[in-house]
């Protein structure tokens, strides 16, 4: 084989730069008994795909075998960038991790799952929506495969991917879907072989709401800027008035973070405490997390109310936050329907959802060319043809 | 104001507001749970006149400040918002009465059904001549000069969708109904404000749009009727319109194909 090099497999012995976090998990989601692989060639009963996420600050690599009844995940590798506290992520820095750290991941991923080169049936890559040069530098990556090993592309749309995986691990069979992350927030229901977006954003997704918050008070972004907001709000007790932005199903949060930095500097200046701002790091943390999930809930319910969905499932970085989770399971409950939250393992970016939404495309015929493998930043998830659904 | 046989036929699961539990009330139906609260039908004053009683229960995930603050805002504020639109001549329903603090607004009853349901009973499966339907185009005619006369009072929606407005039967039926007659009464404005800016009037009409494409794919086709009746129901429908056109394009709402 060509591509000899990059197909020894390699004990996973690279351990994680202090800069950087490499998760890694091995699942199998549905098992049933394997059958022996049929004489004939014509029908295949068994495909392999390699998929390569790195729309943001995580780079992601996994391998997905499915059968025509089962699907298991033979690896799923990550690896994030961080940049320091008071910074966000920059497209050329993360760019550049995601170029430096591709082929080790790689690798690993193809060690990990055991498999060689040979059994990957198609490279799948993120397409977008995205941030430009990090999008750029993967699919140079997945181009650079697919050629090596002469298999086909698939191009993915990045939040697809994340409502198959969701669909795949919870197994909810048709829910509203809040997908919620640094880059996106959407409410989307299926309906006529699209993913349908009834309500999103109006302006900045609700995690760069709080990644962009935290810059303010300097909290830190390992794991991740919202995580550590969650871990401070459960100890905050006062509820501060921040604005409250819902239209119809979509939602606003520049507003709330412009008053949101407003308080954290008024708190920055006089400090907290009764004679100073009076509140504290704890509150401020609370209240924006009580304003703005209550804003998704509400957007979600009407969703529901409007399809006529009892379930929901919650998708994207933000949806591993447990306060959010339990807001949603509470107003299924009461709705008679239930929540479907997955954890940080397929929550967050990863290379496996990328390779499942592939792999579901590829099976039905659908291939992405060389020549129209370019990204798109702005990929709207209603865009894509979902011919994998009934 | 009407749900599906089996939500209406749903016994009382949740716990009644305490206005429903007055011995002398008549029984109420469950009408619908919407995403807001509970709708439930009864009478007021006199039992032969039928009313729509707007329960906002307490959100138990949401922060009871929070909750409380934004419960009475919506409730105040819709119960304004009707009555200036009954003023000014724009069919919605009238108020009754209302108690903030306990979360409930009493509206007349408006007979009829969603237009969403009209507009899918007229659909059917039906997938060829949508474009050539003169009688549901007009009556997506009637919905532009429904929602041209609210803007032009002074008045946003916040959440148009076809399931926020009632198509209310003429009193005669006449033979050769279609199903598509009658007067169209805009309700569910929980979230309506007031508001005379062209960007806020583009953005309601933008709402409608979305929600209208998503909801009657097929019908898409003839949305423009929609607008097109907007545009002759006030004078500056037009700058509203061109406005649309900037929030369609803008951000993140904007489609990168081609």
């Amino acid at each position: 084989m060509a591509a000899a090099a990059v197909s020894s497999p390699l004990p996973p012995s690279t351990s994680p730069s202090s800069t950087a976090a490499t998760t890694s998990t091995t699942t199998t989601t549905t098992t049933t008994t394997a059958s022996s692989p049929p004489a004939s060639m014509s029908s295949k009963s068994s495909w392999i795909a390699l998929g390569c996420e790195g729309s943001a600050n995580k780079l992601g690599i996994g391998l997905i075998r499915h059968t025509p009844t089962s699907t298991t995940i033979l690896s799923n590798l990550r690896h994030t960038f961080i940049s320091p506290p008071g910074t966000g992520f920059l497209p050329k820095d993360t760019a550049l991790h995601h170029r430096t750290e591709f082929v080790a991941l790689a690798r690993r991923a193809l060690a990990e799952a055991g498999v060689s080169p040979a059994d990957v049936d198609c490279i799948c890559f993120t397409q977008g929506p995205g941030m430009g040069a990090p999008l750029t530098s993967v699919a140079i990556g997945a181009r650079t495969l697919a050629l090596l090993w002469d298999r086909p592309l698939v191009g993915v749309n990045h939040c697809v991917g994340h409502i198959e995986m969701g669909r795949e691990v919870t197994g909810a069979d048709n829910p509203v879907v809040l997908y919620v992350s640094g880059g996106n927030s959407q409410v989307i229901a299926y309906a006529e072989r699209r993913y349908r977006i009834f309500g999103e954003t109006l302006d900045i997704a609700v995690g760069n709401c709080l990644d962009r918050f935290a810059r303010v008070l300097s909290i830190s972004n390992d794991p991740a800027p919202g995580y550590n907001i969650e871990q401070l709000a459960k100890k905050g007790t006062r509820l501060l008035d921040l604005p409250y932005v819902v239209k119809g199903m979509d939602c606003s949060f520049s507003g709330i973070l412009a008053s949101a930095e407003a308080l954290a500097a008024q708190l920055l200046q006089l400090g907290p405490g009764p004679d100073g701002a009076g509140f504290t790091v704890e509150d401020l943390c609370f209240s924006l997390q009580e304003t703005i999930f209550a804003m998704l809930v509400e957007i979600t319910e009407r969703a529901m109310a409007h399809v006529g969905s009892s379930q929901v499932l919650i998708v994207g970085g933000v949806g591993c936050n447990e306060r959010l989770q339990d807001m949603i399971a509470s107003m299924a409950k009461e709705r008679g329907g239930s929540v479907f939250a997955m954890d940080e393992r397929f929550c967050i970016d990863n290379g496996i959802m990328i390779a499942h939404a592939g792999l579901l495309a590829y099976r039905t015929g659908f291939r992405t060319p060389l020549e129209e493998s370019v990204c798109t930043q702005r990929f709207r998830t209603d865009d894509v043809y979902v011919e994998w659904r009934d | 104001m009407t749900a599906t046989a089996a939500e209406a036929a749903a016994p009382h699961e949740f716990p009644l507001p305490k206005i429903l539990t007055n011995p002398a009330s008549t029984p109420p139906t469950l009408i619908t749970q919407g995403a807001e609260g509970r709708l439930y039908k009864t009478t007021y004053l006199l039992p032969d006149i039928p009313c729509a009683l707007k329960y906002r229960p307490p959100k138990p995930w949401r922060h009871p400040v929070l909750d409380q603050r934004l419960t009475k805002h919506r409730i105040l504020s819709e119960a304004r918002i009707l009555s200036k639109c009954r003023r000014d001549g724009l069919r919605v329903p009238d108020v009754y009465a209302l108690d903030e603090a306990a979360g409930w607004l009493m509206l007349e009853w408006v007979q009829g059904t969603p237009v969403r349901v009209n507009i899918n009973q007229r659909l059917g499966s039906r997938t060829e001549g949508i474009e050539d339907d003169e009688e549901l185009k007009d009556l997506m005619r009637r919905i532009g000069a429904a929602v041209g006369k609210m803007h032009s009072i002074g008045v946003i929606h916040g959440d148009l969708t076809t399931s926020n407005m009632m198509l209310k039967p003429p009193a005669q039926q006449t033979d050769g109904a279609t199903g598509l007659e009658g007067e169209i009464v805009i309700i569910d404005l929980g979230l309506a404000s007031g508001g005379v800016h062209d960007e806020d009037r583009a953005v309601d009409l933008y709402v409608l749009e979305r929600a209208f494409g998503s909801t009657h794919p097929r019908a898409e086709c003839i949305f423009s009727e929609v607008l097109d009746a907007y545009r002759q129901s006030f004078k500056q429908a037009g700058v509203a319109l061109k406005k649309l056109e900037d929030v369609r394009m803008r951000g993140r709402k904007r489609s990168m194909l081609g």
